[in-house]
């Protein structure tokens, strides 16, 4: 009797001792992902949780840069210039136990290269991945590719052998009906292995013991709840109420309050996102405006005197209570290619713009529709509501035309808005991305987000030649180039770079990563 | 009697099917699903092949007449969202709303009823005229500004309930129960109030009122006059000759307890089949829209047959009218 008791009160004690340690970092946003599957739905924060299971070959630190992961070092092969080699890192485990290889970077690119993958647009380039050894791969690209790397960051390598145990070889197919074994359970070599999950309700994830950078980082946090709470004010009951202690998707009208609480503190970071005006100007005449025969945002004179109607620190303070940048170019400020010269460009000017507008021959204006989303960017129907304003001011009568994301994005991609707000985010940090969608003319695969209706060869041809120019420095030179003439065409009216804030207790130390991507192997908890 | 039942229930099965195709008529108006599925890197070939792979190409009768084939057959697709069968995450996420909608059933019952009867005996008291007063608010405030205001007071200020789920909850066969733990007693509190509150102060309301009526029956003052004790009338005599209109009211109201509990479920998070529609109805998640639409209206025109069958036994009117006719 004794002796059970002595027992039972040691294993009472050593679970205490263990819970004393055990540090749960209680994380709540918006939404959830959409699914665990690797390389299904490309979108945030679906890869916010799978970046604390699985791991691509290369992530992107707090600051943007590079920070080797499963791959070690990398670079283009001396004999090929169409050869990426990479080395991968020794030693590492996936959650199961089984040995990270060559040959599960392979299968993993194959795989992300199928039809039903979300992710084989960012590595059409790659042509073959083959292993050299069990640690050094090469991928084989189409022609040179000097940013083959900025591509993979979101490019999760699962384990061949579990991947085809578990018969789930093939991505997501929304008509089969079936359910994939993936889609609900992972494993991978990420800093976290997924302990339960309730779609939408909570994930918990706990650290993995074996994990190959227990030395390098942080690691505090030993368990993860992650909630997805959707209604804002509750989002922010719950953080002020200490049942949450690490928030993204903060509403902005709460950040004050949040901050001035006891214990919680707000950090801010620029994101990687920019917000724009769209025009239609390719077309001889446009629906949307009350000028028949005639399209006046095909003149470059009105375009200029639209954005220059804009106050752009006006909808800083008024609209985003602070909680923008204004910009003057249509790239995040990481952006390579992005300038803080050009990104001051846009400067308001109501009479310059009305001489501008007389001069275009619509000195009494025109009235146009703007079609604008209303649940997709922070405040993004109140930005239009006051550009509707603004516009007025220079006899641009907009009607104002705001709708749920699922409805205004159909309307960009089939070319039937003629003015219109998009956000546009950069994950592989470089201008090309930009143009290949918003500025390069609609062809086939290229142009997708283009609803500009612009098309010039000669810009064409620049913007398909950066994709294999290895000289950085005179492809650097033609993304100035490029960023001039979108610039002097005000192709785009920028708006401003969305601003991003996490919201979290005292005890936790994070820095925001612009991608609103956090990782929670960086988290440190007093 | 069985003529007059297969004619119900012929009559429900076409109801079901006419709201099944004003759904599916409505579903493009709610925009295009292809755009949340795919990538901002999504090239228009990966467009046209989920399209045509979704049949989201064919006309909307097509797609329904599709849909209906699969649903005759227990199978109702794939969530374009999660990417499971919707049949399992309804499953899933039933005992939450089902769990909500009862114990705001019995709250809005036992309270609205109690409160009822306490206004109609007390009818000039102070407590009786406040009570009447405030059940205003449950009449007139929208359902999500009394939940965020209830989250403020009970989580924000004074900390005593979360402000958001469902707590932990125990599996039971494939059930998940909230009903077996602290936290998740806990977490019902505020959602039930909130959700039952409008049928609590309609009951209320209604109670009263019929009490007053009943209690001016010659019935009672007799019951009075042989020395009955207050007691034994108000509730013996009184309370059961009101609560007929009461019985018919309150079974309507419980379909639309589950039916809007929507917007209780969005505010608290609740991880319901309510929140699961307004997230699909944002993806534009088709197959979860479809069978949570059909599913509201089994329901809905389920209740109704059983009211109108009630009806049929309780009343011998009707029998007699329809012998009548024939």
């Amino acid at each position: 009797m004794t002796k059970t008791l002595t027992l039972m009160s040691t294993a009472l004690l050593l679970s205490t001792t263990a819970l004393a340690q055990a540090e749960t970092l209680r994380w709540a946003r918006s939404g959830d992902a959409l699914t665990l599957d690797p390389h299904s739905q490309n979108e945030g924060p679906t890869h916010t949780i799978r970046h604390q299971m699985y791991e691509p070959l290369i992530i992107r630190d707090v600051t943007g840069a590079f920070e080797p992961t499963l791959a070690t070092e990398w670079g283009p092969s001396e004999d090929d210039p169409n050869v990426w080699v990479f080395k991968l890192r020794e030693g590492v485990k996936f959650h199961d136990g089984a040995d990270f290889t060559a040959e599960d970077v392979v299968f993993s690119f194959n795989r992300a290269k199928t039809e039903n993958s979300d992710m084989k647009e960012l590595i059409n380039s790659i042509t073959e991945v083959r292993a050299v050894d069990d640690y050094t791969v090469e991928m084989v690209t189409d022609g040179p590719n000097p940013i083959l790397p900025s591509n993979l960051t979101n490019l999760f390598i699962m384990d061949k052998d579990w991947t085809e145990a578990n018969n789930t070889v093939d991505v997501q197919d929304f008509e089969g009906g079936e359910l994939t074994y993936a889609t609900t359970n992972a494993n991978g070599t990420g800093p976290y292995k997924l302990e339960s999950r309730e779609q939408d309700v909570k994930t918990v994830m706990t650290l993995n013991e074996d994990y190959w950078g227990k030395d390098q980082f942080p690691l505090d946090v030993t368990e993860i709840v992650y909630t997805p709470i959707q209604n804002a004010a509750t989002r922010v009951a719950a953080m002020l109420s200490g049942e949450v202690d690490f928030l993204q998707d903060m509403p902005v009208q709460d950040l004050e309050r949040v901050n001035n609480a006891d214990g919680l503190v707000v950090k801010q970071a620029p994101q990687n996102r920019v917000i724009f005006f769209g025009m239609n100007q390719g077309a001889d005449d446009i629906e949307a405006d009350n000028v028949d025969g005639k399209n006046p945002l095909a003149d470059a004179r009105v375009r200029k005197a639209m954005s220059m109607a804009i106050n752009r620190d006006a909808i800083q303070q008024v609209v985003m209570r602070g909680q923008s940048q204004p910009a003057g170019m249509i790239a995040p400020p990481f952006v390579n290619g992005w300038t803080e010269a050009m990104d001051a460009e846009s400067t308001t000017d109501i009479e310059g713009a009305k001489a501008l507008m007389e001069e275009a021959g619509y000195a009494d204006g025109f009235s146009i529709r703007l079609d604008c989303p209303n649940d997709r960017y922070v405040n993004d129907e109140a930005i239009c509501q006051a550009a509707v304003g603004m516009l007025g001011q220079i006899g641009v009568t907009v009607n104002l035309d705001a709708k749920p994301k699922a409805q205004h994005f159909p309307l960009i991609t089939d070319g039937k808005t003629d003015f219109y707000m998009l956000g546009w985010g950069v994950p592989t940090y470089d201008s090309e991305y930009i143009f290949n969608f918003l500025v390069h003319g609609r062809e086939g695969d290229i142009g997708t987000w283009n609803g500009t209706g612009y098309d010039n060869d000669a810009l064409d041809a620049k913007i398909k030649s950066l994709a294999s120019n290895t000289d950085l420095e005179a492809r650097n030179a033609d993304i100035a180039d490029i960023w001039r003439v979108v610039q002097d065409e005000t192709l785009y009216i920028p708006i401003h770079h969305q601003v991003l804030n996490w919201g979290m207790t005292d005890a936790v130390g994070i820095e925001v990563d612009p991608e609103d991507q956090p990782k929670v192997k960086y988290f440190t908890m007093k | 009697m069985l003529a007059f039942v297969i004619q119900r229930v012929a009559q429900s099965a076409l109801v079901l099917l006419v709201v099944g195709l004003v759904a599916f008529s409505m579903f493009r108006f709610v925009g295009d699903p292809i755009d949340n599925m795919l990538g901002q890197e999504r090239t228009q070939a990966d467009i046209d092949r989920l399209r045509t792979q979704l049949g989201l190409d064919q006309p909307f009768p097509v797609q329904y007449v599709k849909f209906l084939g699969n649903a005759v057959q227990g199978n109702f697709g794939i969530s374009y969202r999660q990417g499971r069968p919707v049949s399992d995450i309804l499953m899933e996420r039933a005992p939450a709303t089902l769990e909500l909608a009862a114990v705001s059933g019995f709250l809005a019952i036992f309270i609205g009823i109690g409160l009822g009867v306490f206004t109609a005996i007390r009818r000039e008291g102070f407590a009786a005229n406040a009570i009447m007063s405030l059940s205003l608010i449950g009449v007139s405030l929208p359902t999500f500004l009394i939940g965020i205001l209830l989250i403020y007071l009970f989580s924000v200020e004074l900390g005593w309930l979360p402000s958001f789920g469902r707590g932990d909850t125990v599996r039971v066969g494939g059930w998940s129960t909230g009903f077996l733990t602290a936290s998740g007693l806990k977490a019902l509190i505020l959602p039930s109030i909130t959700l039952g509150l409008y049928q609590m102060t309609l009951i209320m309301r209604l109670v009263r009122s019929e009490m007053l009526e009943v209690l001016r029956q010659d019935y009672i003052r007799f019951a009075r006059a042989r020395g009955l004790r207050e007691r034994a009338v108000n509730f013996r005599h009184a309370l059961k000759n009101t609560l007929v209109p009461v019985i018919t009211v309150t079974g309507l109201q419980l379909g639309s307890i589950i039916a809007f509990a929507i917007i209780t479920e969005t505010v608290f998070q609740w991880p319901g089949v309510g929140l699961l529609f307004i997230n699909a109805i944002q993806f534009v998640d088709i197959p979860v829209m479809a069978a949570y639409l059909m599913l509201i209206s089994v329901m809905f025109v389920g209740i109704n047959l059983i009211v109108d069958l009630l009806y049929f036994s309780i009343d011998p009117r009707l029998r007699a009218d329809r012998t009548k006719a024939h």
